[in-house]
């Protein structure tokens, strides 16, 4: 019997159980709907993740950590110097295989101020210019710091957009972009003059999201303005990072640090130094020589090591691999009852057709060409729900995109609804197998007697 | 050599410990062209017999030739080829299938010997004018009467051009009247030359074929041949007629 008249005559068969046959395909439908959905969501982190990887400065960037010292140094550990502004001198120079390095002297419990406004800066740290490159900022507005700044520890600042939307007004608020230069703001009670902006930071959706909103008449933008705090959408590392106020490096460390920290003696440990190398693909070579000059320094006490993106791209990839591998097993399971479910249909199927089976017996059909029809009969089953799984996946993410809206907005495949629909394809041809032999073996005159 | 030759073949059920022999050592020819009736009371092995003899069942013992094939050893598959080609049924209970129209059913052995569809619908609508249900083609079995479901039963039987047709009592669920025609139908299939064995309780039914065979609790009792008595309706074709070929 040809393939495309089996086929056929499976739709058929499904069609005239259209209820029952909607039912058994209920379970592939969740199926492959929760597997195409689940690897939409799990899509939507990983491009999210390796936003926020970009938005903290990129593959590239190595931090150079402090670390507690190995255990054949452990009395040594009070004399461990910590990172300080001598390693990033020696590193300057005699690292040539650094490209970037980056110095941050951070500064704690920082409240700025002005007038009646607060904000609470994610970091308010003293840097180099180096830094732009670095942490990937781009200057929007004004300028950043001068040599002179640098060497007159001038009181100027430069901020992300965050802090201009709590300070000054977000344009969603004011209606307007207010531009700060020039404005003078308080750091713990110390005027500071803002002398740049940086652009603001924010996921493509985000991105596409606003200027939506922009084309859209005023009145909608005067309603209240979207809570756009921690917790709510928006990527956190882009919040982050427009949450950034910035000042030259010396100007931390005189008017903050030197000026004595609670017990009165200035630390001069640096709260981060980064790193960037000259050609990734050199990366060990280039680390190897920065341990080096750092041992020097140092002193031979290893209090530091380094952390590549590397690591942070692993750690990332193996949340998603975990990720996947928890949502593919649910999804597995779901439609591994579906198949039960599918198998179950098909016997009930077979039972009540005995009969029909022993005429087709005896008019010729061999237990080969029965096989095939109860199997393909099955994978119909499947590949309808598949498909319709698939159709329900769209409306799957829709809906959850509107219950529980994130940054990361889940993506579609067409992987995983190729892989989707090939399992319940599979899982409809072993469901079909047991039927398929059971019908096949049926004895014509057995069958033809049946009641 | 005769199309069927049966040579001591049994058929013994085992129930509980007991042994119930439906046939015991029947041997028995048929000639190609012959119109014979199997007769017995009930349970005597009529149905056992023609299940044999059609290949839908295989004996506990003996041999069986059909159209010079030995069948007592054949696979299941061997059996599904020959009952496509080389045999048509007619059952008591018309067995059509509920969910095709009279058209697919008359076409369903022939969609198992992989006929093209063209081909198909054409030899369907032959069979069906043979049995002169043309005009209902597109219906259902159900939107049909007892006769006429017999009469598309027979049209299916015919359509793969078997080389011998059973029927296991063909009339039994048909008025006397209905029953009638099928009779004469079966009378006309077998005057242009088809090999017909009808099986039957009755013996006023057995009366229209030329040769009877009578069976008795699985054994055969009394052979009866009218053909030599020149009763014949079927053995011999007086016009010379080729049997219809459905094609
Ligand atoms: N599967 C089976 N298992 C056990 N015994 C069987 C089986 N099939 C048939 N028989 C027995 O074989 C004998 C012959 O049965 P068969 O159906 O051939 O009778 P029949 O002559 O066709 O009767 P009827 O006129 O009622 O159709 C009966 O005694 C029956 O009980
Ligand atoms: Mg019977």
């Amino acid at each position: 019997m040809p393939l495309f008249n089996t086929i056929i005559v499976g739709l058929k068969e499904v069609w005239t159980h259209k209820f029952r046959s909607f039912l058994t395909m209920l379970g592939i439908i969740l199926g492959v709907a929760s597997l195409v959905g689940m690897s939409a969501i799990i899509k939507g982190m990983e491009n999210g993740m390796k936003e926020a990887m970009v938005a903290m400065g990129g593959a590239d960037k190595v931090l150079l950590e402090q670390q507690d010292v190995p255990v054949e140094q452990e009395h040594l550990a009070d004399q461990a110097p910590g990172r300080t502004m001598a390693d990033v001198q020696a590193l300057k120079q005699t690292a040539p295989l650094l490209r970037v390095i980056s110095p941050e002297m951070g500064v704690n419990n920082v409240l700025l101020t002005r007038g009646e406004k607060t904000a609470m800066p994610s970091e308010c740290v003293g840097v180099w210019p180096a830094v732009v490159e670095m942490n990937m900022h781009t200057l929007e507005h004004g300028r950043f710091f001068t040599e002179i700044d640098e060497e007159q520890a001038s009181p100027v600042c430069v901020i992300g957009t965050g802090i201009r939307d709590e300070l000054f007004g977000s344009p969603e608020q004011v209606g307007r972009e207010i531009v700060p230069v020039g404005e003078i703001i308080e750091i713990n009670s110390q005027p500071f003059t803002i002398v740049g902006m940086f652009e603001r930071y924010e996921g493509e959706r985000d991105k596409k999201e606003r200027e939506l909103a922009k084309l859209k008449p005023r009145e909608e933008l005067a309603g209240p303005s979207r809570q756009r705090g921690w917790g709510g959408k928006g990527n956190w590392a882009f919040q982050r990072k427009n949450m950034t106020i910035y000042m030259p490096l010396n100007t931390a460390w005189i008017r903050f640090r030197a000026a004595g920290d609670k017990d009165g003696i200035p630390d001069p440990r640096l709260s981060d130094i980064d790193l960037k190398v000259e050609d990734l693909g050199e990366l060990e070579s280039a680390l190897q020589q920065a341990r080096n000059v750092l041992m020097l320094t140092h002193r031979g006490i290893e209090d530091f090591g380094f952390r590549t993106q590397e690591n942070q791209l692993e750690s990332i990839n193996q949340q998603i691999r975990n990720a996947r591998m928890s949502g593919g097993v649910i999804a597995a399971i779901s439609l591994l009852v579906g198949g039960i479910g599918i198998m179950n249909i098909m016997l009930a199927s077979i039972n009540e057709r005995i009969r029909e089976i022993g005429i087709c017996k005896a008019v010729g059909a061999t237990g080969l060409s029965v096989f095939t029809q109860v199997l393909i009969e099955s994978m119909v089953i499947a590949t309808l729900g598949a498909v319709l799984g698939v159709v329900a996946s769209f409306g799957f993410v829709r809906i959850l995109d509107m219950v529980m809206p994130t940054a990361n907005s889940p993506v579609i495949t067409p992987g995983a609804m190729l892989i989707a629909v090939a399992f319940s394809i599979g899982v409809g041809i072993v469901a079909g197998l047991f039927p398929a032999f059971k019908a096949a073996r049926l004895h014509p005159i057995q069958a033809l007697r049946y009641e | 050599m005769a199309l069927v030759e049966l040579r001591n073949v049994s058929k013994i059920y085992q129930l509980g410990g007991e042994e119930i022999r439906a046939l015991d050592d029947v041997s028995l020819d048929i000639e190609s062209g012959e119109f014979i009736s199997i007769i017995g009371p009930s349970g005597s092995g009529k149905s056992t017999l023609m299940h044999i003899l059609g290949c839908l069942d295989s004996p506990s013992k003996g041999t069986i030739c059909l159209d010079g094939v030995m069948i007592q050893d054949a696979s299941a598959r061997q059996l599904a080829a020959i009952r496509n080609r080389k045999i048509g049924f007619v059952f008591q209970f018309f067995n059509l299938l509920p969910k095709l129209n009279v058209t697919q059913n008359v076409e369903l052995p022939m969609i198992y010997s992989g006929i093209g569809s063209a081909e198909r619908k054409k030899r369907a609508l032959a069979a069906l004018e043979s049995v002169d249900l043309v005009n209902r083609a597109k219906h259902r079995p159900s939107q049909l009467s007892g006769g006429q479901q017999q009469r598309v039963a027979i049209a299916r039987a015919l359509v793969n051009d078997p080389k011998i047709i059973f029927a296991d009592e063909p009339t039994g669920n048909l008025d006397s009247h209905t029953g009638d025609a099928i009779l004469t139908l079966f009378r006309r299939l077998s005057q242009s030359g088809r090999t017909i064995v009808l099986v039957t309780h009755d013996p006023e039914i057995a009366a229209v074929t030329p040769r009877r065979i009578e069976i008795r609790d699985g054994k055969i009792a009394v052979k009866v041949d009218l053909t030599l008595a020149g009763l014949a309706g079927g053995r011999r074709n007086p016009d010379g007629a080729e049997p219809p070929k459905p094609a």
